[in-house]
């Protein structure tokens, strides 16, 4: 399978001592001050002040809802689907926003690719970075969750790898992207890209209940197959499909990855 | 293996492709055999190729046409093993902001698989020796330029490299700021490492190298040792005339020695200065200033291009 093959050919191209020295680096990064933190717990909070305005306060008027024959309150519908965006989004940040700043103006990665790092290891090193944040806001999200009866312990147990493989495959997606952005206003445009995927991705209504059409558009993008994975294991309605989501996120992170990579060696070694 | 050079280059060639124009070609086909132990100049003026040679041979820049081998490996194939025993510092400081000083240094010594132990060690050694161990734990920014560029030259070494590069490691410091990196750089050359550095500033040449070639558009134009290249290109001595009109004076000059006329004054080349002022001053002349010097690499530059170095 290609994804299988990239994988191969990812593996071969990276020393593990490498990527940990640049994860090291982040982690040094971490001590320099306050700013960092101020991003760090902000992200956190936006996918939870959703759960609480839309999955409580909507929930109240929706009631009950049955999904694969289950029936579960609105909020424990939404709740799984806030905890993908928060793996999302907290993933995603890091290799937006701040591999962008590495890449462009603080000439990091320059000056690493100098010594015997290569591009592959720099992409792995800072990807799985931005898994440690991503994965930071789904261990607290998750908590939450139980906290307020919206998962059980053991749903919570099962959505925590699914909820590191979304951190993982957007956090790969979003660093392929940023070697294409040219500066801050193509921000813009990202912002309102994952504002979409957040409100149609069958985050707060299941996708049945748009036409076919936008059904199946809906089905080809990221976060849907994210919030499917994370939600049927939270709730436990664990079917076949759930592979199919599997295989499209890992697709996601191995095509990600190497077309990262590629433009790294582009931009910087020419 | 043991006399193979450090750095091998036949016809090397770097051309840039740009968008909707012809590729530029930056490095035109050079030759460059250095030695170990060496300490090796490329000297030329801003646009040279300079900074382009350098990136080739750090591995971090492909070579478009001809034949490299650094360390007697190949840069491609090798890449990552070449640049494991190189010590580089870029142009431009790329140091890390978010990092202390001495986190700098230790951070980079672990992307060469080194361990903290060692890193830590190093780092401490060589804050030491660039005379920045006072500012270890403070940030990197408020350094001033010169702190900045020797902490970029102890980076450089934290993995004991067998070849260090240094491109243009002196520009845009104050006199005594490249004083005292030009102390740390002779001290290593010293120990025996091997240096290969760029700049525009003759006497950085002068002081530093052993061998240099003047580039110039891409092209090698001259190659020796800085005494060599001026015993070749110039006189032991050069005579600086001005004149406090505009008149052309080459013709009543001729015989003494080679001229250069320059904008706002006449270079005379003569082997003994004080006898080719007596000279002028016997065929009647009166220059409103005149200043006998030795010939520096400025004039070798000079000759081989017709430009000044810096302006
Ligand atoms: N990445 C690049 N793309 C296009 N042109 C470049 C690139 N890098 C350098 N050049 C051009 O190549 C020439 C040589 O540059 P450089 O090697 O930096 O010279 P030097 O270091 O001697 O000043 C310059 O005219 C420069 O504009
Ligand atoms: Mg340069």
């Amino acid at each position: 399978m290609v994804t299988a093959s990239i994988a191969a050919n990812i593996a071969a191209r990276v020393e593990p001592s490498r990527v940990a020295a640049v994860v090291a680096r982040n982690v040094g990064a971490l001590r320099s001050g306050p700013a960092y933190w101020v991003v760090l717990v902000s992200g956190f909070f936006e996918p939870l002040l959703y759960l609480l305005s839309i999955g409580v306060g909507v929930g109240a008027l929706v009631g009950d809802l049955t999904v694969d024959g289950q029936t579960m309150s609105y909020a424990q519908f939404v709740a799984p689907a806030m905890l993908a965006v928060s793996a999302m989004s907290g993933a995603l940040a890091e290799t937006t926003y701040n591999f962008f700043f590495k890449l462009k103006y603080m000439k990091t990665f320059e000056a690493v690719l100098a010594t015997p790092v290569r591009p592959m290891e720099v992409a792995v090193g800072e990807l799985l970075w931005s898994v440690v944040r991503g994965g930071l806001y789904t261990v607290i999200f998750l908590g939450i969750m139980v906290a307020f009866g919206l998962a059980t312990p053991l749903g919570a147990l099962a959505a925590l790898p699914a909820a590191m493989l979304v951190g993982l495959s957007f956090g790969a997606l979003g660093m392929a992207v940023s070697t294409l952005m040219r500066g801050w206003q193509d921000f813009d445009l990202l912002t309102t890209g994952q504002f979409a995927l957040f409100l149609f991705s069958g985050t707060f209504s299941p996708v049945q209940n748009y036409p076919a059409g936008v059904e199946i558009l809906i089905q080809l993008t990221p976060l849907y197959h994210a919030v499917e994975l994370v939600r049927g294991l939270a709730i436990g309605v664990i079917g076949p499909g759930l592979l199919v989501n599997v295989a499209y996120l890992l697709a996601m992170v191995a095509a990600s990855l190497w077309f990262a990579s590629r433009r790294l060696e582009r931009l910087l070694l020419e | 293996m043991a006399d193979e050079p450090l750095i091998y280059a036949r016809g090397l060639v770097k051309r840039f492709s740009r968008k909707g124009a012809e590729p530029f070609t930056a490095v035109d086909g050079i030759d460059l055999d250095v030695a170990a132990g060496e300490a090796f100049g490329f000297l030329g003026p801003n646009g040279a190729g300079k900074s382009s040679t350098m990136r080739m041979i750090g591995c971090v820049s492909r070579p478009t046409e001809g034949e490299l081998r650094i360390l007697g490996m190949d840069p491609i194939r090798d890449g990552a093993r070449i640049r494991s025993r190189l010590g580089v510092c870029p142009q431009l400081d790329n140091l890390d902001p978010d990092l202390t000083v001495r986190e700098n240094l230790t951070t980079y010594a672990r992307y060469f698989g080194l361990s903290r132990e060692v890193g830590r060690r190093r780092a401490a050694e060589l804050l030491e020796f660039v005379q920045l161990a006072d500012r270890a734990e403070g940030k990197v920014d408020p350094l001033s330029g010169g702190m900045k560029r020797r902490l970029t030259i102890a980076r450089a070494l934290v993995n004991e490299p067998d070849l260090v590069l240094l491109d243009e490691p002196t520009t845009g410091l104050d006199p005594q700021a490249r004083h005292l990196v030009w102390e740390r750089l002779y001290q290593l050359k010293q120990r025996g490492a091997t240096l290969v550095l760029t700049t525009h500033y003759m006497d950085e040449a002068e002081q530093l190298c052993d061998r240099l070639v003047v580039m110039d558009g891409g092209r090698i134009v001259a190659e020796g040792s800085p005494r060599s290249l001026i015993g070749q290109y110039a006189t032991a001595e050069v005579v600086e005339l001005r004149f406090a009109d505009e008149v052309d004076y080459s013709a009543k000059l001729e015989g003494i020695g080679r001229l250069d006329p320059l904008p706002d004054r006449l270079l005379l080349y003569a082997d003994d200065g004080d006898g080719a002022v007596s000279e002028v001053h016997r065929r009647g002349l009166s220059p409103s200033s005149v200043l006998v010097r030795r010939s520096t690499l400025e004039d070798v530059f000079l000759h081989l291009t017709g430009r000044t170095l810096v302006d």
